[in-house]
């Protein structure tokens, strides 16, 4: 068995060590309820704020604005269904095709339920029509809920631009950051987003603990009911040692990000051109002048995703499709789609995601496995021709 | 990832028989690069009528490939009497087993090779003939090709079907009219299964009774209370059952139909050919 390269970061990453470590005393020591009025639980609650404080820190945010969840997909609920409840049952909801399925699942929630509901189209490289946002925000009273990045493509939306035409319409802006943070500056001090999400797995931390970002004086209905933690805005007993193992990957991430994302930069860089040079009929998708550094997603022409996963797999490397197949739905990626990628290429993109953990000799493993298993099961295709 | 068995990754890894060849007898080609799987199979017979040489090309899954690799074991040195005798079923049992969303793999396989003996004997391309209706336009998947893969493999789902032959799993439009197919397929099957055993045999009276009662309670009532009616049994005398219709079916204007081509045919299958069911008080 070849040496494990794990090239699918933007599906998980590896808990740092530093995190790990961080927690461990929060299972056999500090492990009180950070709500109790006894000094044992007073200490814990000193880390949980001090996690909250290093999660803020990341995003330029005030730690009063941050409201730790159980991952990116409750981020995103808990905003889109928490903002729409208070606007009312006339407000628009606007978001675009290319959406995480936890965005765009709950906007068809609100559809079903008699919203008007709006999916902006994005162009060939998988931006957003800012002409038909322009449009969807007539009027005002919507919220608008857009992607920082696109977890398939990396393609980076124009989040400043986004933000600015919401709040001068009067609109509530929400973005799904989970791709985002840690990997590029995000800054709620320069962007005026109302409501941001982030997931502590996509950063090097584990799974099971995200939070979401509420800009101070956004009106939120309350979708947790209970307890008075998060100051009221999400009952339950704080998820401490996952909190302090946040914060900790927050912390690495604000410290590595300049230098990370212009190494991690360049290892893609690096596998997305040899790629392209040893690979015949094969194509980049997504917005290469605004990507995030660690993506790279390429489609190999009349082969079909799965089978290629497969025996990159067999040989130790792991990365992800938009194939139809390896969905474990019959339809191909509705990113891919929605960018209106020829059928030839739909089936056979496969997407490489870095990490910090990347090396060069795994950029050098995947440049020499690729081409041989396209070959391979080119030379198998009924649509290729000798 | 797929829980796929060590010969479908045998057979993936290693698949037997790619490639093509040079004057095939028959040439079979299903699914499309847009569906996201494609199969084409030929072969070639030898003197006795066997099949002598057999290659595939294949875009597609894991599965897909496996399938069509493990077809291709399946029928060489078979003649096509006895290669067109494979099922779906048999492809994935060779396999010792497929994922249920990844069955339409083995149909794939099924309708290749359907269509390669069909092109050597007719010299047509295509299987499917104009006429059929097309009910998922997604997948270009017919009523016919649907009502096959349930018969075939006892299906009694939508979801099923969907794992089976891909129909309804696109925009999901044609989900309501798979489910009339399901449910067509599915009132065959308790016919057949009501109609042979208990059929032809000599019952006493008391038996017969028995059974005109429970066919009516398991088979004949159930159906018209889907349509708010019902039916009730007044008497029995000899070979005259007599009823009395309630609810919708009282006095609707299709209840003569109901009691002939319903109640009495099926009675007369099921019970005894010489019943006759009368309405209580009418002549």
């Amino acid at each position: 068995m070849n040496r494990l390269v794990y090239l699918d970061n933007n599906a998980t990453t590896r808990v740092a060590p530093e995190v790990r470590d961080a927690m461990l005393p929060f299972f056999d020591e500090l492990w009180g309820n950070p709500s109790s009025m006894h000094a044992f639980g007073g200490r814990v609650m000193r880390h949980v704020e001090e996690a909250r404080a290093k999660v803020a820190a990341l995003i330029g945010a005030d730690p009063s604005e941050i409201v730790f969840t159980s991952c990116g997909t409750e981020s995103n609920n808990a905003a889109i269904y928490g903002a729409a409840e208070i606007l009312g049952p006339r407000a628009r909801l606007v978001t675009s095709r290319v959406e995480h399925p936890a965005v765009l699942g709950p906007c068809r929630h609100f559809r079903e339920h008699g919203s008007a509901v709006i999916e902006l189209p994005v162009d060939g490289v998988g931006q957003l029509d800012l002409a038909a946002l322009r449009e969807a925000l007539f009027g005002g009273n919507c919220l608008v809920s857009a992607m920082w990045a696109n977890n398939e493509t990396g393609t980076i939306f124009p989040i400043a631009e986004i933000a600015g035409l919401v709040k001068s319409a009067g609109g509530v802006f929400h973005t799904d950051a989970v791709q985002a943070v840690g990997k590029v500056p995000v800054d709620v001090g320069r962007i005026p987003v109302d409501l941001l999400s982030l997931s502590g797995h996509k950063l090097h931390a584990p799974k099971g603990i995200g939070a979401l970002y509420i800009r101070r004086g956004t009106r939120l209905k309350t979708y947790m009911i209970g307890g008075h933690q998060e100051h009221g805005r999400r009952g339950g007993t704080e998820n401490v040692p996952y909190i302090v193992g946040l914060g900790k990957a927050a912390e690495l991430a604000a410290a590595s990000l300049d230098e990370e994302r212009v190494r991690v930069a360049a290892l893609r860089d690096r596998l997305e051109a040899g790629l392209l040079a040893t690979c015949p009929d094969a194509r980049v998708n997504g917005d290469t002048r605004h990507r995030l550094p660690n993506t790279l997603n390429i489609s190999f022409e009349f082969i079909e995703g799965e089978a290629i996963l497969y025996h990159l797999s067999d040989q130790g490397i792991c990365a992800s499709s938009g194939s139809a197949c390896s969905s474990g739905s019959l339809e191909p990626s509705h990113v891919i789609r929605a960018m209106g990628v020829p059928f030839t290429a739909v089936h056979g993109s496969i997407r490489f995601s870095l990490s910090r953990y990347t090396t060069d000799a795994d950029i050098d493993a995947v440049l020499a496995r690729v081409p041989p298993v396209v070959a391979r099961l080119r030379a198998m295709s009924p649509f290729v021709r000798a | 990832m797929w829980d796929y068995t060590d010969t479908v990754m045998d057979h993936f890894r290693n698949p037997r028989n790619v490639g093509t060849i040079e004057r095939p007898d028959g040439v079979g080609t299903v699914g499309s690069l847009a569906c996201g799987d494609a199969l084409t199979l030929m072969f070639r017979l030898g003197a006795d009528g066997r099949i002598a040489d057999v290659k595939f090309q294949t875009f597609g899954c894991a599965s897909a490939i496996a399938s069509s690799s493990a077809l291709t074991e399946m029928i060489l040195g078979k003649t096509l009497e006895e290669a067109e005798r494979i099922t779906n079923r048999q492809i994935a049992d060779y396999l010792g087993g497929l994922p249920d969303q990844k069955m339409h793999c083995s149909v794939m396989g099924r309708e290749a090779l359907e269509a390669a003996i069909h092109n050597y004997r007719t010299g047509e391309t295509g299987m499917r003939h104009l006429d059929e209706r097309i009910v998922c336009t997604c997948f270009g998947v017919s009523e016919n090709e649907i009502l096959r893969v349930v018969r075939e493999n006892g299906l009694v789902s939508v979801d099923e079907v969907t794992n089976f032959c891909k129909a309804g799993g696109g925009c999901g439009m044609c989900r309501n009219e798979i489910q009339k197919l399901v449910d067509s397929v599915a009132a065959e099957r308790t016919q057949t299964r009501a109609a042979p055993a208990e059929a032809p045999r000599k019952l006493t009276n008391l038996q017969k009774i028995k059974l005109i009662e429970e066919i009516m309670d398991r088979e004949i009532r159930p159906a018209l209370q889907r349509d708010h009616g019902d039916v009730e049994l007044v008497d029995i005398s000899g070979d005259c059952v007599t009823i009395a219709f309630r609810g919708m079916c009282a006095g609707c204007q299709a209840s003569d139909t109901t009691r002939h081509g319903l109640i009495e045919a099926k009675l007369r299958a099921c019970v005894a050919p010489e019943i006759t069911v009368v309405e209580e008080g009418k002549p």
